[in-house]
């Protein structure tokens, strides 16, 4: 299976205070990598640094190597709109933008496509297809994305971030904030977008990532422990930190 | 005396012996009263109760002082003819209505495009840094600033000048007066938005600017509004400022620029204390009815039409 991304020495700072020591890791192409670890443990720091949202605040700083389809995006001279249109990201809270459901899955469409109505309307049914929520929402196109629900929300979300048709998709804990219910739904809707993106899942529930990760990555103080196929890491882990974390004696 | 407490029941459940004989985990001892806790939960309450009934009560006595002194002399010709001196009959307010409708419209043209922006660089530019910091302090100076002086300054730089009392300079001096109010409010309104919203755009491949004006500014586009309605509310009433630049006339607002330009406040202000005419005190009191009336119907209105937008 091909890398998608290769991660080499990446360290990570908040000012003075280092986050991420020396992380070296390769994600698979078109399979999902879990990514778990207690809270604070720079899970979603390393995450953050693949499409350099970080940049949006001023003394946040990454140094190493980050490959994706051998390009190092964080050289300067990697044009970041560009690498966020080729990586979507989906956050721990839903933020649909404040316009109708058409719209938030509309914009980023006309943001980086020239692309006729009809094309675009078909491109927004695509993707709200594609995050399993055309049925629910086909009749309300043109009511507020804020209106949904809290699931729905967070489903329109990851309809917005597919739609420009990235390739790697992030999501940072992404059913934190919603009900069991929505969860598995967000849960099957992963296993189906696999088949099209590389996807990372920061999440702190274990049986998530065992349910639906193909591989699984444990983080402790910054520091990459163990990474492997998510079965052996909850059966058979190596290193005596990932057993004790996924056996819940800390974390 | 500690051994004379056996194992009984409390309100929390049962003790051990040991915890009732060790001081420390026995917090039988440190109870607070629970009466004094609940007299001053009513207490808050009876005051919080209080404080309502004398905002309630303050706003009512007014608008009660107000409707009662100033319905009487409110009818078509006063609304509709233009003031004239005293002992010509049909004197209205119609002019100083159209003026002060002229005036604040001019202060709002001139604060808030450089106000909206200004805010937009203090939330999502400049904001940690030093122009930044010292803006913000130069905006809370200017907000401190007594309106009389306002009006001094703008006499001194543009009725001086200009050689004449102008509609224009009372704009101008109220424009001043708006600013850094808006301009803070956008401040803190854009800084209500949870930053989410920005880096879920920001991840989806938009620039900045992009992210700050179509989300950002989007998401709080109710708080700019009241921003600016707040604004216009506090400047639509300020008196001081327009006596040194827009002074009053009593012929129509047509020359906007160079001639002194009938207002309401000044009219409310000279009718009340410059005049010795009971006529003429009437008139004031209702031009102070108007002025209250259309100040409470902006208000009004700007929540009907918050209310139709959210429930959509």
């Amino acid at each position: 299976m091909p890398n998608k991304v290769i991660v080499k020495n990446l360290d990570f700072f908040y000012g003075k205070s280092q986050a991420l020591f020396d992380n070296n890791i390769e994600i698979k192409e078109k399979k999902i990598t879990a990514v778990i670890g207690p809270s604070g443990c720079g899970k979603s720091t390393h995450l953050r640094t693949y499409n350099r949202i970080y940049e949006l605040y001023r003394n946040q700083r990454a140094t190493g190597e980050i490959l994706i389809d051998g390009v190092n995006i964080l050289d300067p001279g990697v044009d970041v709109l560009e690498l966020r249109r080729k990586i979507g990201m989906i956050f721990q809270k839903p933020t649909p933008f404040p316009m109708s459901v058409f719209e938030n899955v509309a914009y980023p469409i006309r943001l980086h496509y020239k692309l006729s109505k009809s094309e675009i309307a078909q491109r927004v049914e695509e993707a709200l297809v594609g995050a399993s929520l055309w049925d629910e929402v086909k009749d309300k196109l043109h009511h507020s994305g804020l209106a949904l629900s809290g699931g729905q929300q967070q489903r329109l979300c990851i309809a917005r971030a597919i739609a420009t048709r990235p390739e790697i998709v992030l999501m940072d804990e992404p059913t934190s904030a919603i009900d069991p219910i929505a969860t598995l739904k967000i849960e099957e809707l992963l296993i189906h977008l696999k088949k099209q993106f590389t996807i990372l899942i920061v999440t702190h529930n274990m049986q998530q990532a065992a349910r639906v990760s193909d591989y699984t990555c444990f983080f402790y103080k910054g520091q990459i422990i163990e990474y492997n196929v998510t079965n052996n890491i909850f059966t058979n882990p190596q290193n005596k930190k990932t057993e004790e974390y996924i056996t819940g004696r800390f974390g | 005396m500690v051994f004379k407490y056996h194992k009984r029941e409390t309100r929390r459940g049962t003790l051990t012996q040991m915890q009732m004989n060790n001081p420390k985990t026995d917090l039988r001892t440190k109870r607070r009263s629970l009466r004094f806790r609940k007299w001053k939960d009513k207490l808050v309450r009876l005051f919080s109760i209080f404080s309502i009934t004398l905002v309630v009560g303050g706003m009512a006595w007014i608008l009660l002082t107000v409707i009662s002194h100033g319905v009487g002399v409110i009818d078509f010709k006063f609304l509709t003819q233009p003031s004239k001196p005293y002992g010509i009959p049909d004197s209205g307010i119609a002019n100083a209505l159209i003026g002060t409708l002229l005036i604040t419209l001019g202060a709002a043209v001139l604060s808030v495009p450089p106000a909206i922006a200004g805010g937009i660089y203090l939330s999502e530019f400049g904001k940690y840094s030093k122009i930044g910091h010292f803006i913000r302090f130069s905006a809370n100076v200017m907000m401190g600033i007594p309106s009389v002086i306002v009006g001094l300054f703008v006499y001194i730089i543009l009725v001086v000048p200009m050689g004449t009392f102008s509609g224009f300079a009372g704009a101008v001096a109220l424009a001043i007066i708006m600013f850094p109010l808006v301009m803070r409010t956008t401040e803190d309104m854009l800084g209500m938005v949870p930053y989410t919203l920005r880096e879920s755009a920001l991840a989806l491949g938009m620039t900045r600017a992009r992210t700050t004006i179509c989300i950002v500014a989007r998401a709080a586009k109710n708080g700019l509004l009241t921003g600016i309605l707040l604004g216009l509310a506090r400047v639509s009433g300020e008196t001081a400022p327009l006596l040194f630049t827009a002074l009053f006339s009593d012929s129509w607002p047509t020359e906007f620029f160079s001639q002194p330009t009938a207002n309401m406040p000044v009219l409310i202000t000279e009718y009340a204390t410059n005049s010795p005419f009971e006529e003429m005190h009437a008139a004031g009191w209702g031009a102070a009815l108007i002025i209250t009336l259309v100040v409470l119907l902006i208000n009004i209105f700007t929540r009907i039409v918050f209310r139709t937008r959210h429930a959509k």
